[in-house]
């Protein structure tokens, strides 16, 4: 994990894509969103989605992974260069959380993460709020999700 | 043949379901694959970070509440889906061994203007511990096709 101080407001990042097949849609959704139009093409295809897609939980969890993912690359980036990386922080949630668009089985979704505030917390020394806008967007070119989700950034010490 | 339509959901409604039952390896095995930073996935690491313990990612906590009402209700009705989540709190850690139910309220409806067969339902959910303390609350837009005028969706031994 970065520090809250390596942050910027404005700064936009690419966190990478993912390509959703239909049995890892129906994987998930078996466990967790049974619908019809998540676990069965054929059902899909009859619904008003007209083909299998994930379920808009499904999409969030990928991008978690994305930015999960992206974040330890930062923190292996900085243990290269002699540095400690920040803690984990958690989150207190999200707003405007939008599923545009279905994500079709075969889709091409690439994430990506724009910090939009920066924010000292009273009640949490030495920890600051994250405010980003994520966005995932299709091979065409469609955003299919977005959300302004807030995330607990550790601050550096004070020498 | 759907048991619940748009209009079977009414401003004002309460009604709990569940409860789901979440074990320290479903904590680990999702945070694996979508959310792996060190609070979900080891008790000695989560120890040591901010949040004390090993807790759920809270993408896991909206999976289940997913799961919760996917088998309380969402099943039985003719979901069309969900547009999104105007909010998503997390408010308290979801832990091993937590008993999970989800509180939803009916908040208010609309029938869709560009397509009148299908109607807009305004929920909040509540995910509740085994305490009655609240670990997640969420808003949604959910959509569902309104009752067949053939009477073909009629309910079964309702007046």
């Amino acid at each position: 994990m970065r520090y809250f101080e390596d942050m910027r407001v404005g700064e936009r990042t690419e966190l990478g894509s993912h390509t959703f097949t239909a049995d890892e849609i129906e994987a998930f959704a078996r466990r967790y969103d049974p619908q019809r139009f998540h676990i069965d093409e054929g059902e899909a295809a009859r619904s008003h989605f007209g083909a299998l897609c994930a379920s808009g939980w499904h999409t969030t969890a990928v991008y978690m992974r994305h930015f999960v993912d992206f974040e330890r690359r930062e923190a292996e980036r900085m243990r290269a260069a002699g540095e400690t990386p920040a803690k984990a922080g958690p989150s207190p949630g999200l707003r405007d959380l939008r599923w545009l668009r279905p994500v079709y089985a075969g889709d091409t979704i690439s994430f990506a993460r724009e910090v939009k505030e920066l924010r000292d917390v009273a009640n949490r020394p030495g920890w600051g709020l994250t405010v980003a806008l994520n966005t995932g967007t299709n091979q065409n070119g469609e955003v299919v999700v977005s959300f302004v989700g807030a995330k607990f950034a550790e601050k550096r010490a004070k020498p | 043949m759907p048991k619940y339509y748009w209009e079977d959901f009414v401003a004002g409604q309460v009604a709990e379901y569940g409860a789901y039952e979440v074990s320290a390896d479903e904590i680990k095995a999702f945070a694996t694959e979508f959310d792996p930073q060190p609070m979900h996935l080891d008790e000695e690491a989560a120890r040591a970070s901010i949040v004390g313990g090993l807790c759920a990612s809270g993408w896991h906590s909206c999976a289940i509440m997913m799961r919760i009402i996917a088998d309380g209700f969402v099943l039985d009705s003719a979901s069309m889906g969900a547009t999104g989540c105007p909010e998503v709190k997390w408010i308290a850690p979801v832990r091993p061994g937590d008993r999970l139910r989800v509180r939803v309220k009916v908040l208010d409806r609309r029938v869709s203007k560009s397509r009148p067969e299908m109607g807009f339902v305004n929920a909040r959910f509540d995910m509740l511990n085994a305490a009655d303390l609240p670990v997640m609350t969420v808003t949604t837009h959910m959509m569902l096709e309104r009752r067949p005028t053939d009477g073909a969706g009629e309910p079964t031994g309702a007046t």
